[in-house]
């Protein structure tokens, strides 16, 4: 007897005949339910909405869970068995997923079923824990089907987390961008309008280039494209100067620099932008300065483009820097030194030999810079002043003046397509034409001295710059001490309190503080997202790595798009998506969730794919040969050898739904608010104190989180030597 | 030699496996007799570490049938499969102690630690590595991991055990000597067992049959001794044990002997099927004789390069049949750079090439 498929029979069954179907409206786990379960039309299961409640639509799906059965009955090894397994899971998935976007909240959804079967009289409400428990059944019933074909030598446990993998992306990233993308094509009343599409996309604000000719604002895209490429560009010189600095001279405080790379990974993106404010805004440090030393009248030249630029730069010059330390570090010093043995000097080496050698990491630097520009949201919301740029432009659309969610859907689309291009472009040219020589062999060579120009150079670059960063960042530390900034410079606690104060009152502590909520909130949502996020991360790194499939390009590019989608674009696409049945999760918990996630996948994926492409796949074949399955030999050999990838990955995953705030904004509700939206909206209010407060609390707990993390994982032991280091280089961005 | 109660037969039949547009083993069928020693031995890219693979299961065969024992198991995935293997790297777990590593087979087919552990402990006594158990085997030297790796794939008593290329990593001496101890341990065990190498001489020490591959296909299959002795052809000939091909020329058959013409020079030798006519011949390098005493009947050469090696020179020579590569033993007397000698034949060591590809 199949044990597998005994198992996800019951569940199937199980969510079929026992669990309620569809989704409860106060939280299935608030078990409010039993009340009334299970004749109650709310929380009946399937069957019964079948037999009691006339649902006749959920009846072919009971169905294909009988056939299964004869599996389980007459021996699992016959030919028919694969067939049988493949026929009821693949239907009966295809069935499920027609009937709830057939059948939505005002019947038939569609005008042609309508016309075909009459009116339905009935309506269905999205799917719930008994849904979702028999798709998983179909789920891996299918995969069980393709394994017992013989697809990947055969290996249920591999086929099947490849259908997982699948399924979630296309439920998760795929699905959300059709919808803009079909959103995009209707207008605000859900009609067909092409052609609305095309004047909606062409219009004059976003490419217009009126500031070519005259003092009016160009078009947004242009703004955003502008952007881009000036932050690109400038992080990437940085980046190179710092990480020059770092590995080709004798500078001292290297492993200073070395923090430097974590900081922005805790910082939340818009806290640069407000420390810029507090230096150099109307009222800002440097301002009042110049006003008392100098009587220069104050002005509000920081916001628009010089101060998202000034931001951008604090915050993305780390992820440059983490790019090209390893690719300056991964030039063989024989190449260097080779060239020296052919008689040219220091600068002909450097010019002739190492830059040429680090140009695919320049351009992988400046592609990363210009991406996460293009997709940064906090910043330009903060600084943006009349400079509007697209992704704020599509948060206006949704929440301003004038709701707009077609327009909402163009600008998304128009990003979108911005950052697929530079993604593409990276991976098309850079993907696989890496100069990096490190062979595995011992490579004695020592690099050779920069010229001493370039020294110079690159000191009088970084180190203001690393100042500057470091006066930021005591900004944001201290900012939360003062009673307002740029006016009354006295101490205060005031803000700490009103956030974090803890009373007693009449039921004993009493978490009385403004921020208690959206903190606890967030502490739990990120503490969800980021097992799942390494979970399934690594699962797909494992697959891409060690396993040969047909579609594997696609199944690599599907794990890393949502990478390049930026998140005011999943945030409209998960409103569009999930607003309705049948996935209809927007307003709970689970969507932040999934939307951390599925935003972050692919940061464990690309820890998952370096960490695992260093271990010897004569391991993964030992333990085979040894009788262990696949999914042993996951758990008990590669799973170890991956603790440094496991800790980058959970920190990142709960690091960043901390930080997160593109597209949080859209998806936060009463009950679910985060810290990230609340201190934003401190900021709208200019309370920037509590904001400042907030926020520093924040790095804190995040860097606290990161020790606790690294502790409860523990790092892998291969020799008692080793020392092994837990680092953050696994992945950037 | 005992047959260990487990020990299993090796069968293919037409097997195939292509990745892509690439063959990497095409059409092959042998049969490995339970209990013996076969080695596949062929040039890299030959193709005899897919074959290994197919056995283990880590690849699946393209089209043909596989067969352990008597039970096909041709879609049989490696951990269902009664087979172990060690490889070239070892790949032994680097997380995990000697011991465990050793227990491993037995830990995740259920068995319980202690009863695992003790039998890994007699396992590693069988390997001569008692006490070994606690260190992690990156402390260990080379040769001492080939020997944990193969008493982890020993303790499963598996019905065949692989080996691919398991003393490629050990230097010259150890090398040696570790061939013995897993021939010794074979025997002793009456393992079915199959062994890859590049390495000639490495499988004519340990093999009971050779399995010569080259371009996906089997070239020969046969003892040791026939290979060397009757190679089917001129890839034969020259992986094992080098080989100068020269052509002659077949006087006349008269019965199993054919009388040739080598140059000037006549040798009996059996006729494998040829008839009289033009004929290729592979000379062994020792069985070409190098005198400077030039009145001796012969042909006459010249010695274009001398290498000393300690035990035995060798010389190239150009001849009329062409240039000739030589070893000789006697490294009392060596033949200066432009010397001209007279060539002659030994008895042995001369065979007719049947096969022309």
């Amino acid at each position: 007897m199949n044990k597998t498929v005994a198992l996800w029979l019951a569940v199937g069954w199980a969510g079929y005949a026992v669990l309620p179907w569809y989704a409860i409206d106060d939280g299935f786990f608030g078990f409010a339910w039993f009340d009334g379960f299970p004749t109650n039309i709310d929380s009946a299961p399937a069957i019964l909405q079948v037999m009691d409640h006339g649902r006749a639509w959920l009846l072919p799906i009971g169905l294909a869970l009988v056939a299964p059965l004869a599996v389980l009955w007459r021996g699992g090894a016959k030919p028919w068995a694969a067939t049988v397994l493949m026929t009821a899971g693949g239907l009966g998935l295809a069935y499920i997923v027609a009937q709830g976007f057939a059948i939505g909240l005002g019947g038939w959804e569609f005008g042609f079923i309508e016309s075909a079967f009459g009116e339905l009289g009935d309506r269905q409400f999205g799917m719930g824990y008994g849904a979702l428990l028999v798709i998983g059944a179909f789920l891996f019933f299918l995969t069980q089907g393709l394994a017992k074909r013989g697809v990947i030598n055969g290996d249920a446990f591999v086929v099947g987390s490849i259908g997982l993998v699948i399924a979630l992306i296309a439920a998760f990233i795929v699905f959300p961008v059709a919808s803009i993308l079909i959103s995009a094509f209707q207008d605000n009343d859900e009609n067909f309008a092409p052609a609305l599409f095309f004047i909606k996309l062409f219009s004059r604000d976003i490419w217009g280039t009126d500031c070519l000719t005259s003092t009016l604002t160009c078009g947004i895209a242009w703004n955003s494209l502008l952007m881009a490429t000036l932050v690109g560009a400038s992080t990437t010189v940085l980046g190179l100067a710092f990480a020059l600095i770092a590995t080709r001279t004798g500078f001292r405080a290297k492993k200073i620099l070395r923090v430097l790379t974590v900081l922005p990974i805790v910082t939340p993106p818009f806290v640069i932008g407000l420390a810029v404010i507090l230096l150099f805004g109307r009222a800002g440090s440097v301002n009042t300065f110049l006003e008392w030393a100098f009587a220069i009248e104050p002005t509000r030249w920081i916001y628009g483009l010089p101060g998202i630029w000034l931001a951008q730069m604090l915050a993305f010059t780390p992820i440059a820097f983490l790019v090209l330390i390893g690719v300056v570090e991964g030039i063989s010093p024989s190449m260097e030194e080779a060239a020296l043995t052919l008689r040219a000097d220091n600068w002909r080496t450097f010019t002739t030999v190492s830059l040429p050698l680090m140009r695919p990491g320049l351009a992988n630097a400046f592609l990363l810079g210009f991406i996460e520009s293009l997709a940064d949201f906090g910043n330009p919301l903060v600084l943006g002043g009349e400079f509007d740029v697209l992704s704020t432009s599509i948060f206006f659309a949704i929440v301003g003046a004038q709701v707009d969610q077609g327009r909402a859907a163009v600008l998304a689309f128009v990003l979108l397509a911005f950052t697929l291009s530079a993604f593409y472009a990276q991976r098309r040219w850079l993907g696989r034409k890496s100069y990096a020589t490190i062979t595995g062999k011992g490579d004695a060579g020592l690099h050779v001295r920069l010229p001493k120009r370039l020294t110079r150079t690159i000191y009088a670059t970084a180190l203001p710059w690393a100042a500057l960063t470091a006066v930021i960042y005591c900004m944001i530390m201290f900012g939360g001490f003062v009673e307002t900034w740029g006016f009354d410079h006295s101490f205060t606690l005031r803000h700490y309190t009103e956030a974090f104060s803890i009373t007693t009152g009449l039921h004993g502590l009493v978490w009385s503080g403004a921020a208690w909520n959206s903190f606890w909130t967030t502490l739990e949502i990120a503490a969800i997202s980021a097992p799942l996020t390494a979970g399934i991360g690594l699962l797909a790194a494992y697959i891409l790595v060690r396993q040969r499939f047909v579609g594997k390009d696609a199944f690599e590019f599907g794990t890393m798009l949502s990478f390049a989608i930026p998140g005011t674009v999943i945030g409209i696409g998960y409103i569009l998506a999930f607003n309705v049945p049948p996935i209809e999760i927007t307003g709970t918990g689970i969507i932040l969730v999934v939307c951390f996630v599925f935003r972050n996948m692919p940061v464990g994926v690309r820890a998952g794919i370096a960490a695992m492409s260093q271990i010897d796949k004569s391991l993964d074949e030992a333990s085979l040969t040894l009788g262990a399955t696949s999914f042993a030999t996951l758990r008990k050999v590669v799973m170890p050898l991956l603790r440094p990838a496991i800790v980058a990955a959970l920190v990142f995953g709960f690091v960043r739904a901390m930080t997160a705030i593109s597209a949080v904004i859209f998806l936060v509700s009463a009950n679910y608010d985060m810290a990230t939206s609340y201190i934003l909206g401190r900021v709208e209010n200019a309370d920037y104190g509590l904001a400042i407060a907030y926020s520093s609390v924040l790095i804190l707990v995040m860097l606290a989180a990161i020790i606790l993390i690294q502790g409860a994982v523990g790092t892998r032991r291969l020799s008692r030597r080793d020392t092994q280091q837990f680092g953050l280089e696994g992945g950037a961005a | 030699m005992t047959t260990g109660y487990k020990a299993a037969s090796v069968q293919f039949q037409g097997v195939t496996k292509a990745f892509g547009s690439v063959v990497a083993v095409r059409d092959i069928s042998f049969t490995i007799e339970a209990g013996s020693l076969v080695t596949l031995l062929g040039p890299s890219g030959c193709g005899k570490t897919t074959t290994l693979r197919l056995i283990a299961g880590l690849e699946m065969p393209t089209s043909g049938r596989i067969l352990i024992g008597d039970r096909d198991v041709t879609k049989l995935p490696a951990t269902d499969r009664d087979v172990s293997m060690v490889f070239q790297s070892y790949a032994l777990f680097p997380h995990m102690t000697v011991l465990e590593n050793v227990a491993y087979g037995l830990r995740v087919s259920g068995m319980a630690k202690p009863e695992a552990h003790a039998k890994a402990e007699d396992e590693l006594a069988l390997v001569r590595l008692e006490g070994f158990g606690e260190r992690l085997p990156s402390e260990l030297s080379g040769g001492q991991q080939q020997r944990v790796a193969v008493a982890r794939a020993l303790i499963l008593e598996p019905q065949v055990l692989l080996f691919d290329e398991p003393l490629s990593n050990l230097d010259a001496k150890l090398r040696r000597r570790m061939r013995e101890e897993i021939h010794d341990l074979q025997r002793k065990l009456g393992l079915t067992s199959v062994y890859v190498t590049h390495d000639q001489e490495e499988a004519l020490a340990v093999s009971d049959r050779i399995i010569v591959m080259n371009n996906a296909v089997v070239a020969q299959e046969g003892s040791p001794h026939e290979l060397y002795e009757s190679p089917v052809n001129v890839f034969v000939a020259d992986f094992i044990g080098d080989a100068n091909l020269v052509k002659a020329e077949i006087k006349s058959v008269n019965g199993e002997i054919a009388v040739v013409r080598i140059g000037s020079i006549e040798r009996r030798l059996p006729h494998r099927g040829l008839s009289p006519g033009e004929v290729d011949v592979a000379i062994r390098p020792v069985s070409i004789i190098l005198s400077n005493d030039t009145s001796v009947e012969g042909m006459e050469g010249s010695v274009l390069k001398s290498t000393y090696l300690g035990n035995h020179i060798e010389y190239t020579v150009d001849s009329p049949l062409g240039e000739l590569f030589v070893i000789d033993y006697r490294v009392d007397a060596p033949l200066p750079r432009g010397a001209t000698v007279s060539i002659d034949l030994a008895e042995r060591g001369i065979t007719l090439v049947v096969d022309e590809s």
